[in-house]
């Protein structure tokens, strides 16, 4: 009997606490698949945010840092700076990354960090309970924002990876998504680019998933599929902003 | 060795770097420039790492993560950009990580000035960041103190596993004396096994964290945390006691006003006056077995550069024996050993 | 000698601050304790610049110089006006008498003039004006010996600075001379 499907070395025995219908845990396998190819599991060391997957230490099979809100970009600096020859990433989400840490990760990009992130992007504040995210579409309802998201006093949302992709150092930068097959075989497509990038040595890169809350959002899995689909995709367009040459 | 002579700032960073610390992440501020760009200068030499962060904040959080990779780590900055720090020195505190950190303190509060200040105390020995939390503050009165406490503060904050602060002032930062640079005593510290520095498949996962979200889990963390705090209290107190035999009254300073104090308390001998002083070295564990051995005296007199911080210890350490009093400038204004005198003479004689 | 408490002042670039580093490396090659202050404040070039140098045979206690000084060598007229009141009675009053017009106002200290700047333009370097003024300082105290100053100049100089010892050599000299 052949073995079609089995579990990663790349995560732990610990089951998830995230919501059903969350992408997070479908996130959490491609990176965890993606060190296991790689063969960097064992010199792999990720960092950990504030926000739903506070609790990333526990799944993901490699040493871990718990960092505070937004600031696992300067932990994955002092990391790599000790650890040069390690693979470090750190995994954020948008309230951590585009709000709080906002400092952190623009500077890590420009610094051009050695090290990895993986930016969720589900625009919504997740663990605190469905509070407005810099990410929260226009009209969109949060718990702070009970009348929907309105551009005259909160702005626009914010695009992560264009910012970031107008920096020198950040030399991996795209946007991909986890909610239908095609998008998550391109997404672990990515996140290994991304990876190897690093390893090669190039710089900082970054990968910005977007993803599903269900729970927050107020719908079901299925139909949060479907509007990330009709409302995060014309917003927040799919793609490459930046990639070094090959054969550099 | 040889001595030479060098500012604080630059002591201090060279003190550093004889304990075997490569690696530095700062951000400019008031006094303490000298100190960054003296490693900024050094490190590379020595494939050390140099990083100017963004903010205090983001090189506190890389001092977390560089010591959670188990290097010898430190980070420097004065009084507002400590305030900054506040948020990772608890982190690291909670995590249980060893680090350095220099502050070189001015006046406040907000921006305050860059003049000389012990404004600090309170932000430094009560812990500036939240939760239960302890760490030792050195604060040295001479270079030579300087150098050899920050040598040392690497070895203890490896034993205990927990931040170390250096608090001097903009004084000690600033001036020039002459130091060399010592072997610092043998001490057996622990394997750094705790380090993520990858599991290279061969171990468990190491996971350097301070969230515990089950109440029962992070009250024995605490208790833990408090244990250890109890063993600083312990053995790691350290003061001088400067003509303080047969003394009616007590002077208690430290860093650069206990320098100041001195002098009043020789200029005072001149006039027949017995006075002394008691000079913490650690600020925590505030050195209140000090308080035990002044039999003679009459008065104790807090003196600070600041409207009266230490005193609260000062008071504690007392326990209600003798009368308390206080003299302080602040701002950035240093007292001077006259008008310290002044102030010995009118306790001394409003007591008769 | 007990303790030598000298202020310096000038105007920043007159190398108020090098002078006062140079006697505390003097001070240390010999030996004794010593100590240098700065002021420093947030203007980088141009401003006034002051320094506390403490020269003695026991440990320094406070490195301030308030009302106490023995020595106070003054480049520029604010810095006349500013220090002369930290003198103690008996104390020394240097005066760069090139720039400062104005004499001492004290009675109960000792004022010395020394043209410091023509003398440095004779020299044809107007830069060891400071050197003239330490040179006069030296002879009148000899609170270290003018040989100790030349060897803390050289280490501080280094092999590629090495031809200016011998014009700071006569700078000293001549400023000795003034005091004679």
């Amino acid at each position: 009997m052949s073995t079609i499907f089995e579990r990663t070395d790349g995560l732990t025995d610990k089951q998830f606490h995230y919501c059903p219908g969350c992408t997070h845990g479908v996130i959490h396998r491609l990176v965890g698949e993606v060190l296991v190819e790689l063969g960097v599991l064992g010199k792999a060391v990720g960092v950990a945010p504030v926000g739903c997957s506070v609790l990333a230490y526990d799944y993901f099979n490699c040493d871990m840092h718990e960092a505070a809100h937004g600031r696992a970009p300067a932990v994955a600096t002092g990391i790599k700076r000790v650890l040069p020859d390690n693979v470090v990433f750190t995994y954020q989400g948008d309230g951590d990354l585009a709000s709080i840490g906002t400092a952190e990760i623009i500077h890590a990009a420009h610094r051009g960090e050695k090290f990895t992130t993986i930016f969720v992007n589900n625009a919504i504040y997740g663990m605190t309970g469905g509070q407005m995210a810099p990410t929260t579409l226009i009209g969109q309802k949060a718990t702070t924002a009970p009348y929907g998201r309105d551009a005259a006093t909160t702005g626009m949302p914010l695009r992560m990876s264009e910012m970031l992709a107008t920096i020198d150092g950040a030399v991996f930068v795209e946007r991909v998504t986890v909610h239908n097959v095609a998008g998550i075989r391109k997404a672990k497509k990515a996140i290994k680019k991304a990876f190897e990038v690093q390893i090669a040595g190039l710089g900082f890169g970054i990968v910005e998933i977007l993803s599903t809350c269900p729970t927050n959002w107020g719908i079901t899995p299925v139909e949060s599929l479907k509007w990330l689909e009709e409302n995060m995709l014309p917003y927040y367009p799919l793609g490459n902003f930046r990639t070094p040459e090959e054969g550099k | 060795m040889a001595k030479v002579l060098m500012k604080g700032n630059e002591a201090i960073g060279a003190a550093a770097i004889k304990a075997g610390c490569k690696f530095f992440f700062g951000y400019p501020i008031t006094p303490q420039n000298e100190l960054p760009e003296f490693m900024s200068r050094e490190l590379p030499k020595i494939d050390g790492v140099f990083v100017q962060a963004e903010s205090e904040v983001a090189a506190i959080n890389m001092i977390y993560g560089a010591a959670g990779a188990g290097a010898r780590t430190m980070t420097s900055s004065s009084s507002p950009g400590m305030a900054l720090k506040q948020e990772g020195i608890s982190y690291i505190a909670g995590a249980e990580l060893p680090c350095v950190i220099v502050n070189i303190s001015r006046g406040g509060p907000g921006l305050g000035g860059i003049q000389p200040s012990q404004a600090d105390y309170f932000q430094s020995t009560r812990g500036g960041g939240n939760g239960d939390y302890r760490h030792l503050v050195y604060a040295p009165s001479t270079l030579q103190e300087a150098v050899d406490l920050t040598i040392e503060a690497f070895d203890i904050a490896d034993y205990y596993r927990n931040p170390v602060i250096v608090l001097g002032d903009g004084m000690i930062g600033q001036m020039m004396e002459p130091v060399e640079f010592n072997e610092p005593k043998k001490r057996d510290l622990p394997a750094k096994d705790w380090a993520t520095t990858g599991t290279e498949d061969k171990r468990r996962p190491n996971i350097i964290n301070s969230l515990a979200l089950d109440p029962a889990e992070l009250e024995k963390h605490n208790i833990k945390l408090d244990n250890k705090y109890k063993a600083m209290e312990e053995n790691e107190v350290r003061y001088e006691m400067y003509k303080t035999e047969g003394a009616e009254l007590i002077f208690v300073a430290y860093g650069t006003t206990a320098r100041i104090v001195k002098n009043a308390v020789d200029a005072l001998e001149a006039e027949g006056i017995k006075a002394g002083l008691i000079r913490p070295i650690t600020l925590w564990p505030f050195p209140n077995k000090a308080f035990n051995e002044i039999p003679t005296a009459k008065a104790l007199v807090s003196v600070e550069m600041s409207m009266g911080q230490m005193i609260d210890d000062v008071k504690i350490a007392n326990n209600g024996k003798l009368p308390v009093h206080f003299y302080g400038r602040t701002g950035g204004m240093i007292p001077t050993p006259e008008a310290i005198v002044e102030k010995a003479k009118e306790i001394l004689g409003g007591g008769k | 000698m007990a303790t030598e408490k000298i202020i310096m002042a000038g105007f920043g670039g007159q190398g108020v601050m090098s002078m006062g580093q140079l006697l505390t490396y003097a001070g240390m090659i010999e030996n004794k304790q010593v100590s240098w202050l700065p002021s420093y404040g947030p203007e980088m070039r141009g401003g006034t610049a002051n320094c506390a140098v403490i020269v003695s045979d026991s440990p320094v206690g406070s490195p301030i110089i308030t009302g106490d000084a023995t020595t106070a060598l003054v480049l520029n007229l604010p810095s006349l006006v500013k220090f002369e009141k930290n003198l103690q009675p008996g104390g020394r009053l240097i005066i760069n008498s090139s720039l400062i017009e104005k004499k001492a106002e004290r009675e109960d200290v000792k004022a010395y003039y020394i043209p410091a700047n023509e003398i440095a333009n004779e020299l044809g370097n107007s830069k060891v004006a400071n050197m003239v003024m330490l040179g006069a300082y030296l002879e009148l105290t000899k609170i270290v010996s003018v040989d100790t100053v030349i060897e803390a100049l050289k280490k501080v100089f280094g092999p590629s600075k090495a031809d200016l010892v011998p014009l700071n050599k006569e700078a000293l000299s001549r400023g000795a001379e003034c005091v004679k």
